[in-house]
């Protein structure tokens, strides 16, 4: 059968069928609603007031390279500026070339560009050494957990070091759906009661983050890219295979195929949820070592650090938030902590005072579900 | 008797690395009784293009849940999916989007 009009133009062929609404259009005709739909998002939502200094995550990937082509156009009419950040995890056979499609894209966009690398900023620890250190689990990818957390640090750094004041990602309804179904598998509480909404203000002195793309669906980011003849970097990182959310992923397209809405109705109904009084996690401090948000003594990129540097990386993987404890049987209590060593004004300091996460955590991480 | 049809396959967004890297082929269809239509190229494909794990390219009578498929630079489900059946010079574009972003 032949492909129907353009209900916009009327004079081309349409080239697609919007999921919501039924309508075809042309890729032209696309491209523009597409780019009306950010601007929507961004501005109903006020995520990037005028004057902003906005840090893109840049990963030289379909997402953020659209993310990036995108607000490059919306730009003079928010009055924002926008600065590239991109960050180089010290992954082998994978991130360079990511990063030579971004430092291609800057070069097109005439848009700066700066690259913060964990080795630098994590005292020498890439991607490939976590791997090795975290690695014979037997389970999914731990990696995958330090990454996405350092990976937020390393990204808030870049965005420091290049003045911004708000911080875009890339991610899509896909990617949101995916992260909720995660969440709900692993039994994260905290995650959950967080993850709602089109980003966060900015606590604790964070950069306010938010996801321009959120209500865009993978297919029409990667139509976007297509029709705007885009060039981004499609290759899998190598450890993403074994990564917990490969199963997310998987059951979501089952369910896309049954019902297509399937992405944008998990993301609805877990900005939705309220969580029992028992599981709300407690009001956040400041992580006794970097000042960062956290609700532990340490914040999670300092906790997975240092468990790094003890040779203990499971340390600070645990269900997020839930320092009032998980529903159902009570966890066994931590081995008493060892007595602290005799005070000696004479001697050297001791060792780790008692009570430090270490033996907290260690109680709660040999239930850690990963 | 269907005559044969000359028509450009393409691959993108990473699906290229199941065909050895390589994103365009220029493709003859050999006569044969039925039209060649979509599900009949992708056996086709299957028997003589794929070059490894077919189950990242194929599942079933169809593609994998996430590869996108473009006739012309239009999605095939404005024009009938498995059943769209090929013109002579058709072009082809299967766009894998199973991959971080």
């Amino acid at each position: 059968m032949p492909a129907p009009q353009c209900s916009s133009c009327h004079a081309a062929r349409a080239a697609l069928r919007r999921p919501r609404s039924g309508q075809a259009l042309c890729g032209a005709c696309f491209c523009t609603a597409f780019e009306a739909e950010v601007l929507h998002t961004v501005q109903a939502g006020r995520l990037l007031p005028p004057g902003a200094v906005v840090a893109v995550g840049a990963s030289g990937g379909k997402d953020s390279t659209v993310l990036a082509h995108v607000l490059r156009e919306l730009a003079p009419r928010l009055g924002v500026s926008l600065r590239l950040v991109a960050v180089d995890e010290g992954i082998g056979g994978y991130r360079d070339a990511a990063l030579a499609a971004v430092r291609r894209q800057a070069a097109l966009w005439d848009l700066p560009l700066t690259v913060v690398a964990y080795a630098d900023l994590f005292g020498g620890w890439t991607m490939d050494a976590v791997a090795r250190s975290t690695a014979g689990s037997g389970r999914s990818r731990a990696c995958c957990t330090f990454c996405g957390v350092l990976r937020r640090r390393a990204l808030e750094e870049g965005a420091r070091l290049v003045g911004a004041t708000h911080i875009v990602t890339g991610h899509n309804a896909d990617d949101m759906a995916e992260t909720v179904l995660m969440n709900f598998l692993r039994g994260d509480a905290g995650r959950l009661a967080r993850g709602g909404g089109l980003g966060s203000r900015g606590e604790g002195g964070a950069l306010p983050r938010c996801r321009p793309l959120q209500l865009a669906s993978q297919k029409e980011v990667v139509l976007y890219a297509h029709f705007r003849r885009l060039d981004y970097f499609s290759e899998e990182c190598v450890y993403a295979p074994e990564a917990f959310r490969g199963h997310a992923r998987h059951l979501l397209k089952l369910l896309e195929a049954a019902r297509p809405s399937a992405a944008l109705d998990l993301v609805h109904s877990a900005e939705r949820l309220a969580l029992a009084p028992a599981a709300r996690p407690p009001p956040p401090g400041a992580c006794s070592r970097c000042g960062a948000l956290a609700s532990r003594a340490l914040c999670q990129a300092c906790a997975l650090l240092d468990g790094l540097q003890r040779g203990r990386p499971r340390l600070a993987i645990g269900k997020g938030r839930d320092a009032d404890g998980p529903p159902g049987p009570p966890p066994p209590p931590p081995p008493p902590p060892p007595p602290p060593p005799p005070r000696d004004p004479g001697s050297a300091p001791g060792p780790a005072a008692a009570g430090e996460c270490g033996a907290a955590c260690e109680g709660r991480c040999a239930q850690a579900s990963l | 008797m269907a005559a044969p049809l000359s028509v450009e396959v393409e691959f993108g967004g990473g699906a290229e690395l199941l065909f050895d890297g390589v994103k365009k082929h220029q493709v003859t269809l050999p006569g044969q009784e039925e039209p060649w239509d979509i599900r009949s190229l992708l056996v086709w494909i299957k028997k003589n293009l794929l070059k490894e794990r077919p189950e990242l390219f194929i599942q079933g009578d169809s593609v994998r849940p996430g590869i996108l498929v473009l006739v012309n630079d239009a999605d095939w489900e404005l024009l009938g999916e498995l059943d769209y059946q090929l013109q002579d010079q058709d072009s082809i574009l299967f766009i894998s989007t199973l991959h971080g972003g």
